[in-house]
């Protein structure tokens, strides 16, 4: 019989760190870098103690140049570190995206198969508090639209302490986004968690009825949307995808084919959003398995505002979830 | 400062000049308090410390003239015009904010006084400014853009492109940087080569020096004589003020990277307590006249309360206004 494990309690902010820490014990190849991440101990205290710990070479402050140190990750990553670059939040990454772009996404295809750039870039995503259009967007599917960069979305404690390592050890570039509401989250990992896979969506909640797919902020308002349709006789399946690129459809098919209904919860905005992509795979892959249009909840198409009532509109909240899964159900061929 | 200056300070100037580095520190301190009764959410970016530079840059300017500001604006709006109502409504989200509660302390508008905006982008405001610079000089309007922006700007690519066209195109903007030796938590000298932000300026060509930003008078006479110049065809300015934030860099803070003893250094040059020290000596004002102030500084803080407090949440129904010109939500 297997032992189990001992569980500890932990965060989401302390379990990135605990990845961080083990990265930068296991590896001389690994350092971090990023604004305020060292004597502030990163704006969301998710660095806090490594500067004192690994010093000032390998937790690295860098002035506000998004674009220069991005591209420096992927310049020492060509030349063999492992560089785990913070970008505060997904927000000022836009003024690196040249760098993601056109030089980590595209040298290896370029150079035809000569140089690899392995880094890992993290960034807080996301709204829900009040931090207006310039710091409250959710660009993760944006990002997964380009081929040669893997995104990665953690949405629990075992995926934020786990994704890491295997992301650092991917031979190309892995963006990770954190969404900052989750930092916050408190859970129990095994003593001695480790590394999880970086390939695989997987069902948070079992059901026959719907499948409902999201991921990362949205999972826990998801989850929740699961549990008040089951008290209605609704059986939803959820799924986290974990990674948007590569999307694992097969998790998602499995489940639709079961269901034969989907509904998929995404943050970011709906028109050209992750929430397309998924649709036009179910169309093109399950077309026949469905009893009901897809249906989406994303965020509304509006830069998100500030006023508490006016945001909460916004995104995606599990009253609108619940409401669209009914509708799903209701869809009468 | 020099005693000449001194001399030929008027009286009703040096009150007004009072006056309104009271009115920013009042309303400000009342936002951290309304922040601790989550009156005020999201960030709160405070300037109390730094009220000497808007305080003499604005006065300088004429009513067409724009500005451009960060997140840290709060006193530039209202020194500009911007009224106290307005602003603290934005804070509270209603919708008779200045930016119908959509932008919040972050993102205060005005088109009325030609303010473009608190931006949440570090260096995200300069090409704005020279965009309004250039468009001004092609319709031959004789106005000024005024640009703030923090030191942690300079280590940005905006930054340098944008003094390099201003510079390149004869633009009329006035560069104002703020420079409180910290990003964050990052000092100046952890984040550039070479501290000297003037210099890094002028090698785009353009006149550039540094003043003491804790000096009301100081910056205004700087500010004006750039000003002037810029108005009179004379091309871009730039700025570089000496000056130190004394509180938290947002209400997230923890304060980590600096010693109380820096703190206590700067808060003895607060630009408040030093100009009513000067006034006193200089016998430019009466303790009568110093109480007339902060009753007139109270009443005005305490009507624009009242001001957000009465205001009303825009509807949620009209969520997706705003997005596109002609209203429609696409
Ligand atoms: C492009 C960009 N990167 C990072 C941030 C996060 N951030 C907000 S304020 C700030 C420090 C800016 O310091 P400075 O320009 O000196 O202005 P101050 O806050 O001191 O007024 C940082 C890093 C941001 N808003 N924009």
């Amino acid at each position: 019989m297997p032992v189990a494990p001992t569980l500890v309690k932990t965060t989401y902010r302390e379990a990135v760190r605990a990845a961080m820490q083990e990265a930068l014990e296991r590896d001389d190849r690994v350092f971090l870098m990023g604004e305020d991440v060292g004597a502030y101990g990163g704006c969301y205290a998710v660095s806090l103690g490594l500067l004192e710990e690994f010093g000032p070479e390998r937790i690295r402050d860098t002035p506000l140049s998004e674009s220069a140190f991005v591209g420096a990750g992927i310049g020492a990553a060509l030349a063999g570190m492992r560089p785990i670059v913070e970008v505060m939040t997904v927000n000022f990454s836009l003024l690196a995206l040249d760098q993601i772009l056109n030089n980590a996404a595209t040298i290896l295809h370029m150079s035809g198969g000569q140089f690899n750039v392995p880094l890992v870039i993290r960034m807080a995503t996301g709204a829900g508090r009040q931090l207006a259009a310039q710091h409250s967007h959710s660009l993760e599917g944006w990002y997964a639209h380009i081929p040669g960069i893997r995104v990665l979305t953690p949405a629990t404690v075992e995926d934020a302490r786990g994704m890491l390592w295997p992301a650092l050890m991917d031979p190309d570039p892995v963006l990770i986004f954190e969404n900052a509401l989750l930092y916050n989250l408190e859970g129990e990992i095994a003593e001695d968690a480790g590394p999880v896979s970086i390939d695989q969506a997987i069902v948070r909640h079992s059901g026959t009825d719907i499948t409902l797919i999201t991921y990362g902020g949205s999972l826990g308002k998801t989850l929740q949307a699961a549990k008040e349709l089951q008290r209605d006789g609704i059986g939803a399946e959820v799924i986290d995808l974990r990674t948007l690129r590569p999307l694992d459809m097969g998790t998602v098919l499995a489940s639709v084919r079961k269901t034969n209904r989907a509904l998929i919860v995404d943050e970011g905005w709906r028109s050209g959003g992750i929430s397309a992509e998924i649709t036009t795979r179910l169309v093109e892959e399950a077309f026949y398995d469905l009893d009901a249009p897809v249906a989406r909840v994303c965020s509304e198409e509006v830069p998100i505002p500030y006023a508490k009532h006016m945001e909460e509109a916004a995104i995606p909240q599990v009253p609108k979830i619940v409401a669209a899964a009914r509708e799903v159900m209701g869809f009468d061929e | 400062m020099t005693s000449e200056r001194i001399q030929h300070l008027d009286r009703d100037h040096a009150h007004y000049l009072l006056h309104q580095m009271l009115r920013v520190r009042r309303f400000e301190e009342k936002c951290a308090e309304l922040y601790q009764a989550t009156k005020i959410r999201g960030f709160l970016h405070l300037y109390i410390g730094e009220e000497a530079i808007a305080v003499g840059a604005m006065g300088v300017l004429e009513p067409d003239d724009a500005v451009v500001a960060t997140y840290r604006e709060h006193g530039h709006a209202l020194v500009r015009g911007v009224s106290g109502g307005s602003i603290m409504a934005e804070m509270y989200g209603k919708q008779e904010g200045c930016s119908r509660g959509r932008g919040g302390s972050m993102h205060l508008f005005d088109s009325e006084t030609r303010f473009y905006g608190g931006n949440g982008i570090v260096g995200g405001g300069l090409p704005i400014a020279v965009g309004l610079a250039l468009a001004d000089k092609l319709q031959n309007r004789r106005n000024v853009t005024l640009c703030f922006f923090g030191e942690g700007a300079v280590a940005e690519g905006e930054f340098h492109e944008s003094l390099n066209l201003a510079s390149l195109w004869d633009l009329p903007v006035v560069f104002c940087c703020e420079n409180n030796l910290y990003a964050m938590g990052t000092a100046l000298e952890r984040s550039e080569s070479d501290t000297n932000i003037a210099i890094k300026a002028a090698s785009y060509e353009m006149p550039a020096w540094t003043v003491d930003g804790m000096n009301v008078l100081a910056v205004e006479d700087a500010v004006r004589k750039a000003v002037d110049a810029t108005r009179q065809g004379g091309g871009p300015h730039f700025l570089e003020f000496r000056t130190y934030r004394f509180r938290a860099h947002s209400m997230f803070d923890p304060e980590l990277y600096r010693d109380k003893a820096e703190v206590a250094f700067w808060r003895d040059r607060d630009p408040i307590k030093t100009f009513t020290e000067l006034l006193k000596e200089q016998e430019l004002i009466e303790d009568g006249e110093l109480v007339q102030i902060e009753e007139m500084v109270a009443a005005e803080v305490e009507a624009a309360v009242a001001f957000a407090e009465g205001g009303t949440w825009e509807p949620v129904s009209e969520l997706t206004r705003f997005v596109y010109s002609d209203g429609s939500g696409l």
